[in-house]
């Protein structure tokens, strides 16, 4: 394999934001410098599904690596896959695109600039999640607040000043230490290549201290309780394919991080810290989905929701059993499938009545059929229904955690009931109930757009959730490797005591 | 005579400034031709600078001067700054109207003295290019002579440098009192033993520096004179000077005293500490853009400093390098700012900014490009600056200054994302000029590229740093 599949991957939206940028602007071309942008993310997305099936899911090495000498002597550019980034590129590619169909309803003004920074920013997700070097990883991991800060502050809503400094100003903090951990790896072990990492291991003295490093900037981005205040505040004042693309695939860079660093290169601390985690988790699933019930407003609600299922998440990867991890990676992909999804439906009803207020709707049903089906389907996928992907996701989590220890997974069972509570009840109060408001009445369904960004999204939530085998099966491997490397389960049965 | 043939370019530019003054004299409303003459200048005395042999390594006469790869690269540095700043204000000075004679030849003859500082290996040349570099600037800063702020910080610009020349001075004769000579290969191997006095030398002459360098707590100086004096002359400053006093810092540090990195080390990594936070927070508060950047190059010192902290060639090069990139950020600023002119009159407080993306988008994208890279911020050229700062730093075991440093460009990342707010998020104001002159586009957009794409080929610059041997 010569063809640098994945630094195309990489390059191509650049490419297209920098063809956007130097093409004449007038009126007329936005509507061109959109379909280039479409274009563009879309031929990105059949890439990464081309690289999904030539990508060879019975063996445990990276793929498709390619290295090159970037600084002298010290870092060089390194990315390949292996069967967990693939699902990550993959779903990276696929939300892009779905964002750019959206923008026409949402965004208003400056629409080339708009496209221009979307198109980076995926430039910057797929190479967080491809990147084989730590210092490449970290350098992607925060370009990316560039284009984030600026896609809320410039197109959000009525707070989106202090919220986008909130955003990057916590997500900056975070991430300072991880670089000091960074750097102190290298004068460690001598090297900040991933694959060496894994071969070479880190001295289990230097380990907690690196590994909380690493947790701060990830614990922040998850995000995880109690730094997760910056999340409400960017998904309600980002506009909506910000908050689509926020959800949907920013938040997975930490949980990605989680395995692929944490448990990865540091696997005594983590389990050192598996008490840690399941606390912060445990706190996360029920506080928050609490939190959640409250909440007025359609897309905080939202945005809480995702912190319970990022809790989830962290809980799955740190049972460090097959099925936990697999169960984390799941819930991650299926989670920004259908927190797009919501985040999207919340934009066409906010298009429409220009508030996100939940009592100021009720009785869509009536008026709305087309949008109660979808709705439903995101709703019941969020909430866990079995034959949704969501379904999958959380019960293998609980699995894994039931393995581990009862009492954290009983309690974690019990978010999955709050969880069902939130959910229904916000679908319960805009959908049904009666047509009260005179502005409401007079909204119009989906419209063309609408219906096949939306069925787009229902369609995998569904697949995935009757038949979960392609996901699985790319990561069943990896995920085995991961554990048999670093001796997880010996460090499960030495520390269980038998 | 072959002492003579290595210093040729600090003899042309003495040439030139006596010719460029009778010239001057002689010929009626010449100003502009002396200007342009003083840029050509300079571009040959660049070309004479590359043309010596780049792998020599000699001191000339009785061992005072050294012309070796740290002189070449530092004075290469400084010449291309002052061939940039040039191009960059010539308009400005002739809108404030102070296109005067004199103005480009007191730029030359501050250069000079940059030259011999940055060569001197003798503690009484290195005085004498330092008097020579801040007389010249005393006169730049108070340029605008009837303007009440230029003037003002042209006199507190004098009393206080006037005073840390005095220490430094007092220091050099402590120094050379226990050490018996002035020569600082000399000195090094005189001062075996640590002596009280010695140590007070060091500490006076290090004040001195810092002071040069405006460190925090010799800073004082730096907001008034960056506010008060032309925008042509704050440029010059922010560039040239501290090319010229890290140097110094370096040959001191590593030359006579490297064998006293004790007695130093702790001072410089305080020095080094407080810059980088009192800049960070201190500037937080700024209205004014000159004034604001004052406090970020405060801040900034303090990471080239840190780099200096470890006592390694590791640490001086990661300096090197900082600075290097700290002085293509901030042409670009300034090119940016050289560039908010309406109706002949520059603005140059924040909000003047307001909105600015809506009428200038390709400045408002530099201006973007630069305050993200001054904040640090992965893919941009800053990020890579503090990079190499901390990997030195860590080498050293030194996490607490490491942390302090990180924490500090999260303080800094907020003053600078509040520009980027004011330019991007806030309602427009009345539109700026956007006709300007070849040499400043030029700067501006030589320097942004530099910025965006450093990424793509780190190596070059790190590369030719690497050979750069201190001692």
């Amino acid at each position: 394999m010569n063809f640098p599949i994945l630094s195309s991957l990489i390059l191509l939206p650049t490419i297209g934001a920098l063809f956007i940028f130097f093409v004449r602007s007038s009126n007329s071309q936005y509507q061109s410098s959109k379909y280039v942008a479409l274009f563009i993310t879309l031929a990105n997305f059949f890439l990464s599904l081309y690289l999904w099936i030539i990508f060879d899911k019975s063996i445990v090495d990276f793929q498709f690596v390619e290295e090159r000498e970037w600084i002298s002597g010290f870092v060089n550019y390194k990315v390949g896959v292996d069967g967990i980034s693939i699902l990550f590129i993959l779903l990276t590619t696929f939300i892009t695109p779905i964002c750019v169909i959206t923008v026409n309803a949402t965004i208003k003004n400056r629409l080339k600039d708009f496209l221009i920074a979307i198109l980076i920013l995926e430039t910057f997700m797929i190479g967080v999640f491809c990147s084989l070097d730590l210092v490449v990883f970290y350098l992607f991991f925060e370009a990316g607040l560039i284009p984030m800060f600026l896609i809320i502050g410039i197109w959000g809503g009525e707070r989106r000043v202090y919220s986008a400094f909130k955003f990057f100003l916590y997500t900056l903090l975070g991430s300072v230490l991880m670089l000091v951990a960074i750097i102190s790896i290298y004068w460690i072990t001598g090297t900040t290549d991933v694959i060496k990492l894994y071969e070479l291991g880190i001295d289990a003295k230097y380990q907690n201290l690196l590994w909380l490093a690493f947790f701060s900037s990830f614990a922040v981005k998850t995000p995880m309780w109690p730094v997760h205040t910056w999340l409400p505040d960017a998904h309600v004042e980002a506009p909506t394919p910000g908050s689509v693309l926020l959800a949907a695939i920013l938040l997975k860079m930490a949980g990605y991080g989680f395995i692929r660093f944490s448990l990865g290169l540091f696997p005594d601390a983590s389990l050192y810290f598996v008490p840690l985690v399941y606390t912060l988790s445990l706190i996360a699933i029920i506080y928050t989905s609490l939190v959640a019930l409250m909440q007025e407003d359609m897309k905080k609600l939202i945005a809480y929701s995702s912190v319970a299922h990022m809790g989830f998440v962290t809980l799955g990867i740190f049972t460090m059993t097959q099925q936990g991890i697999e169960g984390s990676i799941f819930q991650m992909i299926s989670h920004g499938l259908v927190s797009a999804a919501l985040f999207l439906c919340v934009g066409v009803v906010y298009d429409r009545l220009h508030t996100r207020l939940i009592n100021r709707y009720g009785g869509l049903v009536s008026i709305m059929p087309k949008y109660a089906i979808v709705f439903m389907v995101f709703t019941l996928g969020a909430l866990g229904l079995p034959g949704t992907s969501g379904f999958i996701g959380e019960f293998l989590v609980l699995m894994g955690a039931f393995k581990k220890n009862i009492l954290v997974a009983t309690i974690a069972s019990l978010g999955v009931i709050l969880g069902a509570a939130y959910m229904l009840w916000l679908y319960k109060r805009i959908i049904f109930g009666k047509l009260i408001n005179e502005d409401v009445k007079k909204m119009v369904d989906l419209k063309r757009f609408e219906i096949v960004t939306l069925w787009l999204l229902v369609l995998p939530i569904i697949f995935f959730g009757f038949y979960p085998e392609p996901l699985i099966n790319s990561i069943e491997v990896s995920v085995a490797n991961m554990i048999d490397m670093n001796d997880l389960d010996k460090i499960n049965k030495l520390a269980l005591g038998d | 005579m072959e002492n003579l043939q290595l210093i040729i370019p600090e003899l042309y530019i003495s040439i030139m400034i006596m010719f460029l003054l009778i010239f001057g004299v002689f010929k009626k409303n010449s100003s502009q031709l002396v200007y342009n003459l003083t840029t050509v200048s300079l571009v040959a005395t660049l070309a004479l600078i590359i043309n010596l042999d780049s792998q020599i390594h000699s001191s000339l006469f009785n061992n005072s001067y050294n012309i070796d790869s740290l002189a070449r690269f530092m004075k290469i540095l400084l010449i291309l700054s002052g061939i940039f700043v040039m191009l960059s204000s010539s308009k400005y000075i002739q809108i404030s109207k102070i296109s005067k004679i004199e103005y480009p030849i007191l730029i030359l003859c501050s250069i000079l003295g940059m030259m011999v500082m940055i060569s001197s290996n003798d503690l009484i040349v290195f005085y004498m290019g330092l008097e020579l570099q801040s007389l010249a600037l005393y006169v730049l800063a108070s340029f605008n002579r009837d303007n009440l702020l230029s003037t003002e910080s042209g006199l507190k610009y004098f009393v206080l440098s006037a005073l840390s020349s005095g220490l430094l001075l007092y220091g050099c004769s402590l120094i050379y009192g226990f050490s018996e000579t002035t020569n600082f290969n000399q000195i090094m191997v005189n001062t075996k033993e640590i002596e009280y006095g010695l140590t007070f030398g060091i500490v006076f002459i290090l004040v001195g520096l810092a002071f040069k360098i405006s460190a925090v707590p010799f800073h004082m100086w730096a907001p008034d004179v960056y506010q008060g004096s032309p925008t042509s002359v704050t440029v010059f400053f922010a560039l040239l000077p501290k090319i010229a006093a890290l140097t110094v810092f370096i040959r001191f540090l590593y030359i006579p005293f490297y064998e006293l990195g004790d007695q130093w080390q702790m001072i410089i990594i305080f020095l080094s500490i407080a810059s980088m936070v009192f800049g960070a927070v201190a500037a937080i508060g700024q209205k004014n853009l000159k004034r604001l950047i004052a406090y970020s190059s405060i801040s900034h010192m303090g990471y080239a400093l840190a780099g200096l902290s470890t006592g390694t060639t590791q640490g001086v090069q990661s300096s090197i390098t900082y600075i290097t990139i700290y002085l293509v950020m901030n042409l670009a600023f300034f090119s940016c700012l050289f560039m908010l002119k309406r109706n002949d009159e520059y603005y140059e407080n924040i909000d003047d900014l307001s909105g600015l993306s809506k009428n200038h988008p390709l400045l408002s994208l530099s201006l973007l490009v630069v305050l993200f890279s001054l904040a640090g911020i992965p893919p941009l050229a800053g990020f890579f600056a503090k990079f190499y700062i901390f990997v030195a730093v860590i080498n050293e075991k030194m996490y607490f200054l490491a942390i302090v440093g990180l924490l500090a460009t999260v303080i800094a990342a907020f003053y600078y994302l509040r520009i980027i707010k004011i330019i991007y998020f806030d309602p427009e104001k009345e539109k700026f000029e956007s006709k300007h002159n070849l040499g400043l586009k030029f700067t501006l957009v030589a320097s942004t590229f530099f910025i965006l794409a450093y990424f793509i080929y780190p190596s070059g610059i790190v590369d030719i740093i690497s050979q750069i041997n201190i001692n």
